[in-house]
């Protein structure tokens, strides 16, 4: 237990005393107030008022992050579910070779990945050149200078492999007679599919679009690669605070404000997760 | 079916696109028809998930400047230019240096740890194993950002006799990655079950003795896969490394990579970021081995590692 409270309470404790304590007069260095009756709500009220109220320049941003975060992972189980179902299902003799090529992104860091886009997307790029020589395009399209599109792309790409593994798992378990039983109680494939195969994944989908979202929300190197501040996420925010000085506390406090957002589903997948290893 | 039957009277060019509705019918109702659509989806994700980074590799070596196009082979950006390339730039040299170092020692220390754990989590009967599960599960879906952040404010203002640097980026990488093995480890324990154990001890081992001759070599497999595993990830992180950076020669390479990129970046970043795959790709190609290895007479195979994952 006291490793736990190590490795747990005191971080937090530590984080609200920043966010609640001062920033020092000279240096600008935030100075942690630890007694709670010496905290102060200033910074806050400061880093609340720049989120919601009339003058909240970082509402957009906080819009955004939602924006982006949603089409992402709706596109990573859009896909996701494609591929992990067709592997689980007609991957026959190349199975092995399929698992290793999906799992392969897990081993390429994410950073190498990224740059790999970088070099794609520029001006000269071959995404531009593919896309020109096909007259998709006119003429390139500058992909690099904040377009939302890239930005999203670009987090389906990073976080899409942590979608089609628990899919992959979880519909390789479910049995072709399950299926055949479908078919032969006189259910189209589709029926079957919505009626048999779509609720007995639900769980897996349900665990991958936590995997894959809440990382996503703490996202700010895809931005910060392929993006501009004008796509700036809830992560650039906090990574700019924590690394500029005198603003330390608003750092702590957009920390709390992105644990608060994510501590249902966050509690929702620890207790499914937590039941399934216990039944396992 | 009446359709059909209505047919015959009218010209045989309006009957032609029933035949192939038909046709289609029984295609889409025949359970064994190939799904080409998915196979195409599947085929197109799995090349636009590998092509990228096969193209960054082989601009790795290109003769120019461009990391956007080809200009012809060379070695320039990995040991031929003076300044730029990774074995002469002396920042990206010793920066892969640090990264061999901290993964290394990140392995050495939260295996080891998370064996531990793992086993007691497995023994623990009673409250707070529930917690305990509960921690382990969280760092895969925490936002990395709020961790590495959490982990800076504490050595900076609590455990202040931690300096920034090397010490603070392992105690940082062990917490985030102590989780893999405690997970892949408690897998396997679930699954060897206690029998091999209460059978050693009925023939008189010890409890420490069951341990460590009777279950350990039946963990090797997991260990393995944890080493391997937590070698490749310490090694591509770049997140909680960052803030926990002191002087910028205790930044590794993954931190450096991230800074050019950001910047004006050659085509020497590329190589860099080539060196990293190729390290944790060996780090793998090892595990894997070691796993078949120790793991003979089991299944064995790149699909139970897989498995493991």
């Amino acid at each position: 237990m006291l490793w736990l409270a190590v490795l747990f309470v005191l971080p937090f404790y530590v984080i609200l005393s920043v966010a609640l304590g001062t920033v020092h007069p000279i240096f600008l260095s935030p100075l942690p107030v630890w007694q709670p009756w010496y905290w102060s709500t200033e910074h806050v009220r400061d880093a609340v008022g720049k989120i919601v109220g009339p003058d909240a320049f970082l509402q957009p941003v906080f819009l955004r992050t939602f924006l982006y975060v949603a089409a992402a992972t709706t596109l990573c189980i859009v896909i996701g579910y494609a591929v992990a179902y067709y592997v689980a299902r007609y991957g026959g003799k190349r199975r092995t070779l399929f698992l290793v090529l999906l799992i392969a992104p897990f081993w390429i860091s994410y950073l190498m990945r990224m740059v790999a886009w970088q070099g794609l997307l520029q001006g000269d790029g071959y995404v531009n050149r593919l896309l020109t020589a096909t007259h998709v395009l006119g003429e390139p399209y500058n992909w690099l200078q904040g377009r939302p599109i890239t930005v999203i792309l670009a987090l389906v790409y990073g976080y899409i492999p942590y979608m089609i593994l628990p899919l992959y798992g979880q519909l390789d378990r479910i049995g072709q007679n399950l299926l055949e039983a479908g078919r032969d109680l006189g259910a189209s494939p589709l029926r079957t599919f919505f009626r048999v195969t779509l609720p007995l994944s639900k769980q897996a989908i349900l665990a991958g679009t936590v995997i894959v979202a809440l990382p996503m929300f703490g996202d700010y190197y895809t931005n910060d690669l392929v993006g501009s501040p004008k796509t700036s996420m809830i992560g650039n925010i906090i990574d700019d605070a924590v690394n500029s000085t005198g603003q330390g506390p608003e750092a702590a406090v957009f920390v709390l404000i992105l644990m608060l957002i994510l501590l249902v589903p966050l509690l929702y997948y620890l207790r499914s997760t937590a039941k399934a290893m216990g039944s396992a | 079916m009446t359709d059909t039957v209505l047919a015959p009277a009218k010209t045989r060019v309006q009957t032609q696109p029933r035949v192939g509705a038909r046709r289609f019918r029984r295609w889409w109702k025949n359970p064994w028809r190939k799904p080409r659509f998915l196979e195409a989806i599947t085929w197109g994700y799995l090349a636009w998930s590998i092509m990228p980074v096969l193209i960054a590799i082989l601009l790795s070596f290109n003769r120019g400047r461009s990391r956007s196009t080809w200009q012809g082979f060379s070695l320039r950006w990995w040991t031929g230019d003076p300044f730029d390339s990774l074995w002469h730039d002396p920042e990206l040299h010793s920066a892969l240096l640090q990264s061999l170092r901290l993964s290394g020692m990140t392995m050495l220390i939260a295996v080891p740890l998370g064996v531990l754990f793992a086993i007691g989590i497995d023994r623990w009967r009673g409250r707070g194993s529930g917690t305990a599960n509960f921690v382990m599960l969280l760092s895969f879906v925490i936002p990395e950002i709020i961790l590495g952040i959490a982990i800076f404010l504490v050595l900076r203002f609590l455990l202040t006799f931690v300096e920034l640097g090397t010490t603070a980026q392992v105690l940082g990488l062990v917490s985030y990655q102590l989780s893999y093995p405690v997970i892949i480890v408690r897998a396997r324990l679930l699954s060897i079950g206690r029998e091999y154990e209460e059978a050693a001890m009925d023939l008189g081992a010890s409890p420490t003795r069951a341990l460590r001759r009777v279950l350990l070599p039946l963990l090797y497999p997991a260990i393995f896969a944890s080493f391997a595993i937590v070698f490749a990830d310490s090694i591509d992180d770049f997140v909680t490394v960052r803030y926990l950076s002191g002087p910028s020669s205790s930044e590794p390479l993954s931190v450096k990579i991230y800074n050019q990129a950001r910047g004006d970046p050659t085509p020497a970043v590329n190589a860099a970021a080539t060196a990293m795959l190729i390290s944790a790709i060996i780090a793998i190609v090892i595990g894997v081995l070691l796993y078949r290895w120790l793991a003979r007479g089991q299944r064995a195979g790149v699909r139970e590692f897989a498995a493991q994952v």
